[in-house]
């Protein structure tokens, strides 16, 4: 069942991606531009997608186990620290240059774009990169 | 700011964003997950954590939402304004960025912010504040993108 929801939830998130135009590059271009001619589509997304997730979250912390019995892996860290805001800051640079951020790069990778396909390669790339650099950061300091 | 009213899209953003909010509640109430597709994608890839076959059917429904659509309503609107070398270096950016950051737009920004994350609203405006940034200074100061 947990299989059947996953795929469910996987599906509902692409859709979403789609009718709200999250997933065309110059849309998302139009609302990072706030010096050209804004569009403000996508903060309506954000607000709508938090407003209706709210109750779901809150609903979410008071359980133990998941509807399916599954353990409720809400994250646990708390700490506002230097890998936060300078990861925040790298990926916020490279959502700007092209407006693509990792959702709507999957979803834009089965419609044939050359583009998509090279930019889902590059953010692979960045995340072996990223697991490399953290073993290696791991092994020296012996933890 | 110029408001570009043509542009404006408010029902399917509000309608998209509903459903996006929806899958992150039935994501969490279900499987007891995160929807945060950087997350599930770097776990796919390091191969950690546990319930790696539910984050990969997520991330399959995910790649069958665009066929879907597809079939039903055409070809979805996807306009790249970036050349190979601009695609090349957003693309690494955002996959070492949101791995260091542990959180994207899904993550940080939707989830985050639903549960009302200090850690997510922190990460969230840093990337805001970068993305509206690194759009300004490519179109406004050096012109025309990469």
């Amino acid at each position: 069942m947990s299989r059947v929801s996953a795929l469910l939830a996987g599906l509902l998130f692409g859709l979403g991606l789609l009718l709200s135009g999250m997933a065309d590059p110059a849309k998302v271009l139009a609302f990072l531009d706030l010096a050209g001619a804004w569009d403000p589509s996508l903060a309506l997304v954000m607000a709508a997608a938090i407003a209706v997730a709210l109750p779901g979250f809150a609903l979410a912390g008071r359980k133990q186990v998941s509807w399916l019995g599954l353990p409720m892996g809400l994250p646990a860290g708390r700490d506002i620290d230097r890998r936060l805001v300078g990861g925040s800051l790298l990926f916020g640079v490279g959502w700007g240059i092209a407006g693509i951020c990792p959702g709507p790069a999957l979803v834009l990778l089965p419609t044939g774009h050359w583009q998509a396909g090279l930019f889902v390669l590059a953010m692979l790339a960045g995340m072996v990169l990223y697991a490399g650099l953290e073993a290696r950061r791991r092994r020296r300091s012996g933890n | 700011m110029t408001i570009d009213w043509s542009a404006f899209t408010p029902w399917s953003a509000l309608a998209g964003g509903v459903l996006i909010g929806l899958s992150a509640s039935l994501f969490i109430l279900a499987n007891g997950r995160i929807a945060g597709i950087s997350g599930l994608l770097g776990s796919l890839l390091e191969r950690t954590g546990d319930g790696l076959l539910d984050k990969a059917l997520f991330v399959s429904g995910l790649l069958l939402a665009p066929l879907l659509w597809t079939v039903v309503v055409g070809a979805p609107e996807a306009r790249f304004e970036s050349g190979w070398p601009a695609l090349l270096l957003a693309g690494l950016m955002v996959g070492i960025g949101t791995r260091y950051g542990a959180g994207c737009t899904s993550g940080h920004g939707v989830c985050g912010l639903a549960r009302l994350s200090p850690r997510s609203l922190v990460a969230t405006l840093v990337f805001m504040t970068a993305g509206f940034l690194s759009t300004y200074v490519l179109r406004h100061l050096i012109g025309g993108g990469l």
